[in-house]
């Protein structure tokens, strides 16, 4: 150990690899180039992976969303073709029925299913929006901001069917002065005066979700736009460790028998599992790192093999120098320290230098993207990460390093002085 | 200082084995400056490979400063090597990328001897051989003649019993021989054991004994008067 503190040991190593400058960098691009391509893919690979969960972050991942469609069998005397209208007490059924629902909140919208959209007014300014009729347990499945000190509906807003909205960032942008606080103010809907409680930050949730989206309570929402007791669709979070695939078939199996629908029928009930979705997403970055873990390390291989290669062929120059220095003393012990340090120093030297870089180009990208719609950020490689690869190239180090540094004690000091 | 008895060395060519020494008795003496002459193929570099450590022998004794030497590792030969013997070699073999007082530093450095002490010690032995200011210089930017002074510096450096020199004048011209000469035979003025391999006669002279080989046995071993080469030397 103490040998690898000598400051002459050091010495030596330097000097005899500094003595051939060009070489010693082109050896120590091949392990630099190996190292930075692995820290470059697996930093990116997690960069998507990040990118893909802020895509998600806000939607409960193992959520989905089921409606109604219309039939295409034959049932209990009813024809093809019937249209099924989900109802409000569909939710409590499915909800008592179902143990692995966590929440579900039906929902309406006006203005995304090809209806026209709420016509909102306030003083000369006015505007189409779509406008949802919502409970407040929606928020558990996704989640929505809500800034400037507001607030989203509550139950209260739901058993009074209070006349007051949430807005969103647009709809404050374009029917409010700058500057202007909305809280408290009142805009019209369709005709009728609405009080703004909140206004929500618009984040993509997956689905049809926009900037401009009004909320107002579910039974308010039913009386201005008189539809009873339908709703449009079922927003679902099934409990963290339930199959949501299972609970998906469980959920479409059971409006079925409500609505008397054939349960062979697949067309009655269309539904989005974004579970399912997420799933395979974060397979995909998964695979995603995994591979850029594989591809790394045959890098770092490759250029671990370089450096081997070229320490040979240095060794076999420096025969007469390594028999000199047997001749004046140097074990074979020595000798062999020396040429695998020298191994293992321009590895790992040339493996910081990959890991500084692989960091800089990865900061590139990701300050290159941050504007951009594409699921990537904060692409960081974990440190054990790291230091693992720093140890495998340690390791691969020294045992490349063997194959030099064992040529080199089985030349004779005498065969090596004799050669001219 | 070393003492050698019935000393057998052969080669293996192919199927062929080539018996290069054939019974070699000799000793020399503390402070004695031999010269070992002979022809090539005479067995006169394998002899001092012998002596050096570098090669092993068949049959016979070898004693070395009271120590036998038989039977040595790598590890071992090179610890007595390190020791005992200081090396100079007809193409100086110096390192190339090392400046002179860091090649004259380096048996102190297989020696464990601290940096500081290297440094000084090495400045020293160059002072010995008159290069001092050129401590800093690569051998690529030295004479011949320097460089063998700067091979000797260093074979110096480590404070042998016995200095070892094979051809030290083969590639230098007389007037640098007779300078290295000079130095070599002062070297020895101060006690040290010095053994010469060379094929010149007027270097041979230069030494206190000569022997001759000749077809692997000693033809002849005489004592000389010496020959001071610093009449030679302006």
């Amino acid at each position: 150990m103490r040998f690898i503190f000598d400051t002459n040991t050091w010495q030596e190593i330097f000097g005899s690899i500094g003595k051939n400058r060009t070489r010693t960098i082109i050896t120590v691009i091949g392990v630099l180039w190996g190292i930075f391509i692995y820290i470059a893919l697996s930093g990116a690979a997690k960069g998507m992976d990040n990118g893909f969960e802020e895509v998600f972050e806000n939607v409960a991942k193992n959520s989905m969303f089921v409606w109604a469609q219309n039939t295409s069998m034959p049932y209990e005397g009813f024809r093809t073709g019937r249209p099924i209208q989900l109802k409000l007490e569909d939710a409590t059924s499915l909800k008592n029925r179902i143990p692995e629902i966590e929440y579900i909140a039906p929902r309406n919208v006006r203005g995304v299913f090809g209806d026209a959209p709420g016509t909102i007014v306030r003083g000369q300014k006015f505007g189409s929006y779509n406008v949802y009729g919502d409970f407040p347990v929606f928020t558990k499945i996704t989640t929505k901001k809500i800034y400037d000190g507001g607030r989203f509906i509550n139950d209260a807003d739901i058993e009074q069917s209070r006349k007051v909205c949430v807005i969103g960032e647009r709809t404050e942008k374009e029917l409010f002065e700058k500057g202007e606080s909305p809280i408290g103010k009142f805009i019209r809907i369709d005709h009728v005066f609405f009080q703004v409680v909140g206004v929500h930050k618009f984040s993509q949730g997956g689905g049809f979700d926009s900037d401009g989206d009004i909320f107002i309570p579910f039974s308010t929402y039913r009386k201005l736009y008189n539809s009873g007791n339908n709703v449009g669709w079922f927003s679902i979070a099934a409990y963290d460790d339930a199959d949501v695939l299972k609970v998906e078939e469980s959920v479409k199996t059971l409006l079925k028998s409500i609505h008397k629908v054939n349960p062979e029928d697949e067309r009655a009930f269309g539904s989005f599992n974004l579970g399912e979705v997420f799933g395979r997403v974060s397979g995909f970055a998964k695979g995603l790192t995994f591979l850029s873990l594989v591809v790394g390390i045959a890098t770092i291989l490759a250029g671990v093999i370089g450096i081997g290669n070229i320490l040979l062929i240095s060794v076999k120059e420096r025969t007469k120098e390594i028999g000199v220095r047997r001749a004046l003393g140097a074990t074979p012990r020595e000798v062999r320290a020396q040429i695998i340090l020298e191994s293992v120093f321009l590895t790992v030297v040339a493996g910081i230098m990959g890991i500084i870089l692989g960091a800089g180009v990865l900061s590139i990208i990701n300050n290159a993207t941050q504007d951009l719609d594409f699921p990537y950020s904060n692409p960081t490689v974990p440190i054990p990460y790291v230091l693992g690869a720093l140890a495998i190239m340690v390791v691969l180090g020294t045992l490349i390093g063997l194959i030099p540094a064992q040529r080199a004690v089985s030349i004779k000091p005498i065969d090596a002085l004799r050669e001219e | 200082m070393i003492e050698i008895k019935d000393l057998h060395k052969s080669y293996k060519m192919g199927s062929n084995s080539l018996h290069v020494l054939k019974g070699i008795n000799f000793s020399v003496e503390d402070g004695e400056l031999v010269a070992i002459m002979g022809s090539s193929g005479s067995g006169k570099s394998t002899l001092l490979n012998i002596l050096g450590m570098l090669d092993e022998l068949d049959e016979g004794s070898y004693t070395l400063d009271g120590v036998p030497i038989k039977n040595m590792n790598e590890t071992k030969a090179a610890q007595y090597r390190n020791k005992f013997l200081g090396f100079v070699f007809q193409s100086f073999n110096l390192i190339n990328y090392k400046t002179a007082a860091e090649n004259v530093a380096l048996p102190l450095y297989y020696q464990k001897v601290g940096r500081k002490e290297r440094q000084e010690k090495a400045l020293k032995y160059l002072e010995q051989v008159g290069l001092r200011e050129w401590a800093g210089h690569l051998p690529s930017e030295l004479s011949g003649g320097q460089k063998q002074r700067v091979a000797i510096a260093r074979a110096m450096a480590a404070e042998p019993k016995v200095l070892l020199a094979d051809e030290p004048t083969g590639a230098l011209d007389s007037k640098t021989s007779y300078e290295v000469m000079d130095l070599i035979q002062k070297i020895n003025d101060a006690g040290n054991t010095i053994l010469i391999v060379t094929h010149e006669p007027d270097i041979a002279k230069m030494c206190k004994r000569i022997v001759h080989l000749k077809d692997g046995i000693i033809i002849e071993d005489e004592k000389i008067t010496q020959v001071r080469a610093a009449q030679y030397v302006q």
